[in-house]
């Protein structure tokens, strides 16, 4: 049998929605994989549920929304495509960023939702089966995009994400506009490191282990990881087990 | 006698359907008559809208589906008024409903008549591009979602009633009179393109590449008749040239009509960038005479149009059209600005066609015995925008005269407004407020939960298996009953569904059918008639996103269908009651400014028996129009206002505050409270109010150009106005010499002021009437004598004043001062021009006062636009609205606008108002945000993040939710780094349930 891949789509109630059920009445037809949960605005996709959704072993994901400045709640929109920027760049530490989608849907295009999905579903085909299904791969990847949600829901990245637009639109506290490109390279940084230092947290939770173990385990430079638990040991998340001969083993702190 | 608490609404379209949702929703029954079948009008048929390109059929939707189910509109399609009598508060109409030959209580929508029928008909709704059946509905996002019988090409075979298995199609159902008792009406008639076959020299009808505008707005509809492919019909070739030729039809009194359309400068530019977007590089030329950008940002998107889109503007009328034998493609022969010929070849004209009174004006005016205007739309004045001379009987939109959509909402709202007068003592008495029994109490309660399947006919049912889909939802945890219906959604499911909740003890519903989008609300509305509250229902689409779209593949279909339900299930087990709770509301209006705006808003509230506080900057109540004495129509302005001052004087309930400056503004919608301080005085005066109307106007361009203000004889046109009305000297004048666009659409000032052209009209008119002898000269960019105005300029180069264009790049000069004023001109036909004047008047725009406006803008925060004037919520939709809830606008506290204008903006603001004063609370809470004060760390983010303005710091510096404000979009919830606000109903818990039941566990 061929793989039918398990295809979850966020619909925003006033466009997108409505240029599905336009497709319907139309009667366009598209592959049957997608299925739908309808929300009010694109906007409220919490950046969660698109690792939930891979950890429940969807193969593809798609958010869609209102065209820009067609927004029903004005600005919701923008504030997705912010929100699903970081998603895909932390997706992409695990090589799955092509698995989801961001597109914009009006009322009136029930051919573009139609072509949209059935164009999602083919490359999800041609990507194949999600790799958390693989049971070969499933052990790492899984604690790998548990550290993406993990970093996903931080305070720190969601605390920046929440103010991209204030800040590279409009203006921060000196009444200064922040460039984009020195917006990304503050943001670009906190993504990739809040994923490592949450990776080092999942695997201090199962065993003890050096700097050097971690280093080898998530193919870093040594210096790196170390400044990484010390920023961790700062936040309470990681401490000092023991030391076996000159080397110190470290454990996770996290609460289940 | 006792007024009646109805009103007729004629003419469904965005005018109509606006007007009718303002009355439903301040206490009045309305009856909405419309003779197509379906509501939406004009609009629904567009593709897109200037100036900012939104998607037309999604922001018309929602609100026609909100007509559509609200309990206090009843529509009546396919229905035409035989009679009226009566008067202001008691008129009786004779309504014929025309028969559809379909039952319209027992027609669910299905479609399955029209796919069945064997007899094509020609789409009108596509302007006859393509074709639908005999049995049709209008468009498919239809209101109501109603299928009708067309007698003129069904030729009775039968087989409609056949398939309905919702037994609506009854080919012996007749037409039926009724009559309806209402106390006032507004018409909103729309209009009619001009049939542009009737200009021969064009081709239409006889071209094939030739069409229309609105033709050629449904070809760039994605839901269009080429799916949004722009193709020529001659060949379906792609075109990679097409001319856009503007005025057909308008301000050519010879062939077509005298005035100008108004709004084909705008849509036309609009086609040009859409078509551009479509087809990548397409050349699209616009040939027009002036463009009439006079809107606001209107400008700018002309400059977009060409700078970004290469949009090509030629300034030339062409005289005809030659189709080229053969490949059918067009041959244009035009003449350039500097004069030479030239012959292009296109491969496809848009006739940029203009407005027309609608075909059935003047039987309707018969009818209401109501007066046309020459040119045979509904005849208004100038400074009664929405009034027909009849009282009790209103008009709005572009059946009084040709004007675009916000324009046309304004006067919707205008005209309910005046209806809000008339009828303020009979609101409430006809509506009917449904009692419902009280809410179970379902806590604590096991989860039972009931779901039921809707074949829809066949729709559904002919490609789902739906007993499969009943018989695997019995399986599902917590489900304890389920079942499949022919039409879950007919009044007979709608009570069988009421006897199973009783009789299984069910506390949750699922309904697995169509849309939630049109059909949530009616089992919502179910589920609470039997005690539940409507937020444990739960709706999966099975139909408009499956079995419609995977016809072909039934098994699939069934397998998704089954999933949904599952998915559906997740969620429902999680929903809880959710509670509205009432907010008393403050009956009262604070309005910030006393010119003809404020003042009319204030006039229209008092009569409807609220009370005012009317705050004014100045020493004196009138604002921008004390400096003007006539309307170019010819009314007297300082008569008008006057009188106005005097109402409001004379009014107790208007407590009118002058040399007041505002303070602070606290509170939300229903209970603000402001502080203002009189005359800079210490003493502060605090002011409590349930809504705020924003009408501080804008002020005159003080220029710095030409030497005014250094030399006498330059002077402005409010100045020379004064001095015509006020018997001033012109005896050592003999030449005189305007300019317009002084300080407006220039780099400063990037915006048309709309008003100048006319003002300089109307002066140079009334000159050459007093003075014949004197050289009047006008130097112009464009002339925006935009409607019926066109009138006068017509009449202004008939009386030998002097029309000269200027370029942007090339304003007039000023050579010399000495003794007469020398003006230096470059014109393209006639090259260097030097002008000889006396005097020299400088038409200057209006602006908007940019400090005033920021310290405003900032105390109720909300938004202004780049040119400092206040942003609308919406530019089409909500004109007059703030995006904040209970904050309104009107008048050049908008953007430049005629007294006429304004008048209309106020009586406007005045009707979304008193939506929320009519009530003596408001109803807050259901699907809002909330935050758990536990987790928030008081960053702020949902503050900023929130469009609404609803989410402010408490005391504590916790974030708090102003429930009347949330509109439950969740974008807090979504952007919280601590995650301490939860969306009601859409709960992160209830998301991720529905994610791990499609991923294949339920958690628990």
């Amino acid at each position: 049998m061929s793989f039918e891949p398990k295809i979850l789509g966020f619909l925003c109630n006033w466009c997108s929605y409505a240029g599905a059920d336009l497709a319907g009445v139309s009667r366009i037809q598209y592959p049957p994989n997608i299925r739908v949960i309808r929300v009010m605005c694109s906007g409220r996709v919490d950046p969660e549920f698109i690792f939930d959704g891979f950890e429940a072993g969807i193969d593809g994901i798609i958010v869609m929304g209102c065209h820009p400045g067609d927004c029903h709640y004005l600005e919701g929109n923008y504030e997705a495509e912010k929100k699903f920027n970081m998603v895909e760049k932390l997706l992409s530490f695990v090589d799955m960023n092509e698995r989801i989608r961001l597109e914009w849907v009006s009322a009136s295009e029930g051919n573009r939702f139609a072509e949209i999905v059935t164009e999602f579903t083919d490359k999800i085909k041609e990507l194949g089966p999600s790799p958390v299904k693989d049971p070969s791969k499933a052990n790492v990847l899984l604690k790998n995009i548990n550290a993406l949600k993990m970093s996903a829901v931080s305070y720190r990245l969601r605390a920046l994400v929440g103010r991209e637009r204030a800040l590279t639109e409009q203006e921060n506290i000196y009444g200064e506009k922040v460039s984009l490109e020195r917006f990304n390279d503050v943001f670009e940084n906190a993504i990739f490191d809040e994923y490592v230092r949450n990776r080092i947290v999942l695997s201090l939770k199962e065993d003890t282990k050096s700097v050097k173990d971690l280093a080898i385990e998530l193919n870093m430079d040594p210096s790196k990881i170390l400044s990484h638990i010390l920023i961790l040991k700062g936040r309470s998340q990681v401490s000092m087990d023991k030391i076996v001969g000159i080397t110190p083993l470290y454990i996770s702190t996290l609460e289940e | 006698m006792e007024k009646v608490g109805a009103v007729l609404v004629v003419g469904a379209g965005i005018g109509g359907s606006q007007a009718a949702l303002d009355l439903a929703d301040s206490g009045y029954k309305v009856y909405l008559v419309e003779s197509s079948t379906s509501i939406g009008g004009v609009m629904a048929q567009l593709d897109k809208t200037f100036p900012t390109n939104d998607c037309a059929i999604c922001i018309v939707s929602p609100k026609l589906v909100e007509a559509g189910r609200h309990p206090n509109i009843e529509i009546k399609i396919k229905s035409e008024i035989m009679n009226v009598s009566g008067e202001v508060g008691n008129f009786n109409i004779d309504l014929m409903e025309h028969t559809l030959f379909i039952d319209q209580e027992k027609c669910t929508g299905c479609g399955i008549c029209g796919q069945e029928c064997p007899v094509e008909a020609i789409d009108l709704f596509n302007e006859g591009l393509s074709s639908n059946s005999a049995t049709s509905v209008k468009y498919p996002q239809a209101v109501p979602l109603v299928y009708a019988i067309n007698r003129d090409y069904c030729i009775g075979c039968g087989i409609c009633k056949g398939v309905c298995q919702a037994k609506a199609i009854d080919y012996k159902l007749k037409s039926k009179k009724t009559q309806l008792k209402v106390g006032s009406v507004i018409l909103a008639l729309g209009f009619d393109e001009f049939e542009a076959d009737v200009l021969k020299q064009y081709g239409y009808g006889k071209y094939k590449n030739v069409v229309s505008s609105i033709e050629f707005e449904r070809i760039l509809s994605a839901s269009g008749p080429y799916s949004g492919h722009v193709l020529r019909s001659s060949d379906g070739n792609v075109p990679q040239k097409i001319a856009f030729l503007q005025c057909v039809g308008s301000r050519d009194p010879k062939f077509g009509k005298e005035y100008c359309s108004s709004v084909c400068c705008m849509y036309t530019a609009k086609e040009a960038v859409i078509a551009k977007e479509h087809t990548e590089g397409l050349e699209a030329t616009i040939f027009s005479m002036d463009i009439r950008a006079y809107g606001k940002d209107f400008d700018k998107y002309i400059e977009r149009a060409k700078e970004e889109y290469g949009v090509k503007y030629v300034r030339s009328r062409i005289s005809s059209i030659e189709e080229i034998p053969g490949t059918k493609d067009l041959k244009l022969t035009y003449e350039t600005e500097e004069g030479k010929i030239i012959s292009e070849i296109f491969d496809m004209v848009i006739l940029g066609v203009g407005l027309t009174p609608p075909k059935d004006a003047s039987k309707i005016a018969d009818t209401f015995d109501i007066d046309l205007n020459k040119y045979g739309f509904i005849k208004t004045q100038p400074l009664k925008p929405v009034e027909t001379g009849r009282p009790g009987i209103y008009v709005c939109g572009a059946c009084s005269s040709p004007k675009d959509i916000p324009e046309t909402v304004i006067e919707a709202s205008a005209a309910a407004g005046k209806v809000n007068i008339d009828l303020s003592p009979a609101r409430g008495t006809l509506v009917t407020t449904k009692k419902y029994p009280d809410e179970i109490d379902v806590s604590g309660q096991p989860i039972r939960i009931g779901v039921f399947i809707c074949h829809c006919g066949i729709n559904i049912g002919g490609y789902v298996d739906v007993p499969a889909v009943v018989k695997y939802a019995e399986t599902l945890p917590d489900v304890a009953y389920s079942e499949r219906n022919l039409y879950t959604c007919s009044a007979d499911t709608q009570s069988l569904i009421q006897e199973k909740i009783k009789e299984h003890k069910l506390n949750r519903v699922i309904v697995a059918s169509c849309t939630p989008r049109t059909h949530e609300p009616l089992f919502q509305e179910t589920i609470r008639e039997i005690g539940l509250n409507k937020y444990l229902f739960q709706m999966t689409n099975i139909r408009d996103q499956c079995s419609w779209v995977h016809m072909r593949e039934p098994e699939k279909a069934t397998e998704k269908a089954k999933d949904l339900v599952r998915m559906a299930v997740a969620k429902v087990r999680l929903n809880t009651p959710l509670s509205t709770v009432p907010l008393k509301v403050n009956p009262s209006a604070l309005i910030i400014g006393g010119g003809v705006a404020g003042m009319t808003a204030a006039l229209n509230f008092s009569q409807q028996g609220f009370k005012i506080k009317l705050i004014e900057k100045d020493k004196k109540l009138g604002g921008f129009s004390s400096k003007i004495y006539k309307t170019i129509e010819g009314d007297d302005i300082q008569e008008f206002l006057q009188e106005l001052i005097n109402n409001v004087e004379n009014e107790d309930l208007i407590d009118v505050y002058l040399g007041a400056e505002i303070q602070d503004i606290d509170g939300y919608v229903g209970n603000f409270k402001t502080t203002i301080i009189q005359d800079n005085s210490k003493k502060k005066l605090e002011i409590e109010h349930g809504i705020i109307i924003v009408a501080t106007g804008a002020k005159e361009y003080i220029p710095k150009e030409y030497e005014y203000g250094v030399n006498p004889n330059v002077i402005t046109q409010k100045e020379l106005e004064n001095r015509l009305f006020n018997k001033g000297n012109f005896s050592n004048i003999k030449s005189i010499v305007m300019i317009q666009c002084v300080g407006s659409r220039n780099e400063e000032n990037p915006y048309c002021s709309r008003i100048c052209c006319s003002e300089a009209i109307k002066n140079a008119i009334r000159l050459k009437e007093q003075y014949p002898d004197k050289e009047i000269s006008i130097l112009y960019r464009d002339i925006r004598t935009y409607g019926f105005k066109e009138k006068y300029y017509r009449e202004a180069r008939e009386k030998g004043i002097l029309f000269i264009r200027y370029k942007k790049e090339s304003p007039p000069e000023l050579i010399s001062n000495k003794e007469r004023i020398k003006i230096n001109l470059k014109n393209e036909r006639l090259g260097d021009i030097l002008l000889d004047s006396d005097l020299l008047v400088l038409s200057t725009g209006m602006i908007a006062p940019s400090k005033e406006n920021e310290t405003l803008a900032k105390l109720l925060k909300v938004p202004l636009n780049e040119d400092k004037f206040f942003l609308e919520a919406h530019v089409k939709l909500r004109p007059v609205d703030f995006a904040t809830e209970g904050i309104f606008l009107c008048g050049t506290a908008h953007g430049p606008a005629t007294i006429g204008e304004s008048i209309a903006q106020a009586n406007s603001a005045v009707s979304r108002a008193t939506i929320i004063l009519s009530k003596e609370t408001l109803m807050i809470g259901g699907i809002v945000s909330s935050v758990d004060k536990d987790l928030c760390t008081g960053c702020k983010i949902c503050v900023r993040i929130c469009p609404f303005n609803a989410i402010i710091k408490d005391d504590e510096g916790y974030a708090y939710v102003q429930e009347a404000l949330c509109k439950g979009c969740g974008v807090c919830g979504a952007s919280c780094p601590e995650k301490a606000i939860s969306i009601k109903h859409f709960t992160n818990e209830q998301i991720l349930s529905e994610i791990y039941a499609l991923g294949g566990n339920i958690i628990e």
